[in-house]
C-alpha cells in the first residue's frame, strides 16, 4: 500500500483548511502564531489590564524583582528600562505603564535556560511608574519605579 | 528591501551568552498625525519577536505599539558556547516578517 501518499494527501489537506481559515478571517495570523493577549494590549486602564492578563489573581511587591529605568527621561519616546530577577522558574515578564494611552507595553516568555535579565526601550505619555510583573509558577511578583517624562513619546 | 532590517550581537561568558539585537522598524502606535495632511499614519508595529538557540526558543516578546521605534532588545541565557546559532525572528501588525541568523561569539 501506499503509505507515503496517504500522509501526504492528509497533510496538505489540513494545511488547506488552515489556509481557507485565514482567508476568511476566521484566524488572524497572530493567533496562529501564538496567544498575543490582544484584550490586554487594548485595555486602557491598569485594572483593565491587569484583569486582562491575570484575572482576579493581583500581584504582590517583591524585592526579588529590580526595574532600572532613568529618573528623568528628556524624550519619552525612547526609555530604556532594565529587569532583573532572581526568582529561578520566571517564566513571563511584563512591562506596564499605568499612565500610557494603553497600560501593558511588552511581554517576554522566558526559558528555563534564560536568564531573569531583560532590557528594551519602550514609549511613555507622561511622568509614570514603569512597573514589572515576574510571572513565576502561580505568583506574580512586581517592582516599579517612577520616571520622569519631560517629552511624551505616544504621539497625539 | 535592500535596507538592513536587524543587527545581532551575541557573545560567550562562563557559558552564558548575552545577547543584543536592535530591529529597524517603525512602531507607529496608530496615534500620530501626519502634520502635512492631518491624516492619522495607521498602526504599524511589531506584535511578535522569536529568539532561538540551535533551534530552540530562549525568548519570546509580545510586544504592542508602546514599544519605542527600531526596537532594541538585550537578555541572557545559559549552556551557550561558541559558534552556536542564535535565530531572531519577527513578525508585525501588518503581515511583515524578517528573520537573521548569527554565530554566537
Amino acid at each position: 500500500m501506499n503509505h507515503q501518499r496517504r500522509t501526504l494527501l492528509k497533510a496538505s489537506m489540513a494545511t488547506g483548511t488552515v489556509a481557507v481559515a485565514v482567508a476568511a478571517g476566521l484566524l488572524t495570523p497572530q493567533v496562529v502564531l501564538a496567544a498575543w493577549p490582544k484584550a490586554a494590549f487594548n485595555a486602557e486602564t491598569m485594572d483593565g489590564t491587569l484583569k486582562a492578563l491575570f484575572g482576579s489573581k493581583q500581584p504582590t511587591a517583591s524585592s526579588d524583582v529590580q526595574v532600572e529605568a532613568p529618573d528623568i527621561a528628556e524624550n519619552g519616546a525612547v526609555v530604556s528600562f532594565t529587569v532583573k530577577t532572581s526568582i529561578p522558574n520566571a517564566e513571563q515578564i511584563f512591562i506596564l505603564v499605568p499612565k500610557n494611552p494603553s497600560a501593558l507595553s511588552a511581554s517576554y516568555i522566558l526559558s528555563p535556560d534564560t536568564d531573569g535579565f531583560i532590557t528594551g526601550r519602550i514609549k511613555m505619555a507622561k511622568t509614570s511608574d514603569v512597573i514589572a510583573i515576574v510571572k513565576a509558577g502561580n505568583k506574580l511578583h512586581m517592582a516599579k519605579k517612577n520616571v520622569k517624562v519631560t517629552l511624551g513619546g505616544c504621539g497625539g | 528591501m535592500s535596507q538592513k532590517k536587524m543587527k545581532i550581537r551575541a557573545w560567550v561568558t562562563n557559558n552564558h551568552a548575552t545577547v543584543k539585537a536592535i530591529i529597524f522598524h517603525p512602531m507607529e502606535t496608530g496615534l500620530r498625525k501626519d502634520k502635512a495632511t492631518g491624516k492619522t499614519i495607521p498602526a504599524h508595529y511589531i506584535t511578535e519577536v522569536t529568539c532561538t538557540h540551535n533551534g530552540k526558543s530562549v525568548l519570546t516578546c509580545l510586544w504592542g505599539p508602546r514599544v519605542s521605534k527600531n526596537p532594541f532588545i538585550s537578555f541572557r541565557f545559559k549552556n551557550a558556547k561558541q559558534g552556536d546559532t542564535l535565530k531572531i525572528s519577527w513578525v508585525d501588525n501588518q503581515g511583515e516578517s524578517d528573520a537573521l541568523e548569527a554565530k554566537i561569539s
